[in-house]
């Protein structure tokens, strides 16, 4: 997988593009999910800060492969306005880091660490952990990428019986079972913007 | 008065500018001007939330060379400190801790901690007294 080092801008361009559009389309979702168990933001949080990604697609795309993921992650901690920011921001931020000197697979895996680290948190507690997790070991198992949208898609199914332990969800303890993790949530929103992309449906 | 300038500075971050505000309002009615106090609230649209931008705006309105305690209300501002104080760097981060104490006596507690010109890790743990086990 090292050939994403090649990607041209406006593949990224299209990228970008893909996911403001996914996250605008599914942002009321993704809100009545986080009104259920969190503060009734993070889709709100979500399009906005992918929308001032999309309005810096052009500058972003402009820049080497690494680059161009560090600056999408820094537009996200700067303009989501919920831990959200700083969760999917430093995923970007270290993927971009590590792009370079790694298999994709494993700037993915050092990715997930950055975030089980920015949020103190690790697998089992009702966070978006529990599907970047099952991700980044498909992604090392040499899935396709249509495999790994679905792998995330279970797992965040997975995160429904499960009680919150970090996030605002477990304020709410036991009555934070049967519902769907939102950060769960926008990471299948996402794999599935990206499988698409990678397989040239975007 | 130079004197206060050494003072541990105190900055209040929550979701919402009213909170903040009124906490600051709180602490400076407690202890005046002898503490460096900022504070923010709000998400980057102006709604309920935090945006790192604004907390490390607070923090570089309320820096003193002795340090500077935050105080957070929710995840999401806690979170959103952190990232603002890497963003911040060496060596000055290394003097910003976020307190893990309820946002209003926490912010009152430290800053009258501060005031008496007590070293940050003395504000700090004034203000984590307050949290419950």
């Amino acid at each position: 997988m090292t050939a994403e080092g090649q990607i041209d801008g406006d593949r990224i361009a299209e990228l970008i593009e893909a996911a403001r559009s996914a996250m605008v389309a599914h942002a009321e979702e993704l809100t009545a999910l986080d009104s259920a168990i969190g503060d009734a933001d993070h889709g709100l949080n979500m399009k906005r800060g992918f929308e001032a990604l999309a309005a810096d697609a052009g500058a972003i795309s402009a820049k080497p492969l690494g680059e161009a993921l560090k600056a999408a992650g820094m537009k996200l901690v700067m303009t989501v306005g919920g831990a959200s920011g700083p969760l999917f921001g430093t995923f970007l931020m270290t993927l971009g880091k590590e792009i370079d000197a790694n298999s994709f697979a494993g700037a993915f895996a050092k990715a997930v660490d950055s975030v089980a680290a920015r949020g103190k948190s690790e697998r089992g507690q009702k966070t978006m952990l529990d599907v970047l997790y099952p991700l980044s070991e498909a992604l090392a198992g040499g899935k396709s990428p249509r495999e790994l949208a679905d792998v995330a898609a279970a797992a965040a199914e997975a995160t429904v019986p499960l009680k919150a332990t970090r996030g605002r969800a477990s304020f709410l303890g036991d009555r934070s079972i049967g519902h769907m993790d939102p950060g769960s949530r926008s990471c299948v929103i996402l794999t599935g913007v990206v499988a698409d992309w990678a397989e040239g449906r975007a | 008065m130079n004197a206060s300038k050494a003072n541990v500075g105190i900055v209040i971050v929550s979701h919402s500018p009213l909170v903040a505000q009124g906490a600051a309002d709180m602490v400076r009615q407690m202890v005046g001007d002898e503490v460096p106090l900022a504070w923010c609230g709000g998400d980057p649209a102006g709604g309920l939330g935090t945006s790192v931008e604004a907390i490390v705006g607070a923090i570089e309105q309320a820096w003193s060379p002795s340090g500077v305690a935050v105080l957070v209300d929710l995840g999401g501002a806690e979170t959103n400190s952190e990232m603002a104080i890497e963003m911040i760097g060496e060596p000055r981060m290394d003097r910003i801790r976020i307190c893990n104490a309820p946002i209003v006596e926490g912010a009152v507690m430290a800053a009258t901690e501060a005031s008496g010109g007590s070293s940050l890790e003395e504000v700090v743990a004034t203000a984590e007294e307050l949290s419950p086990l």
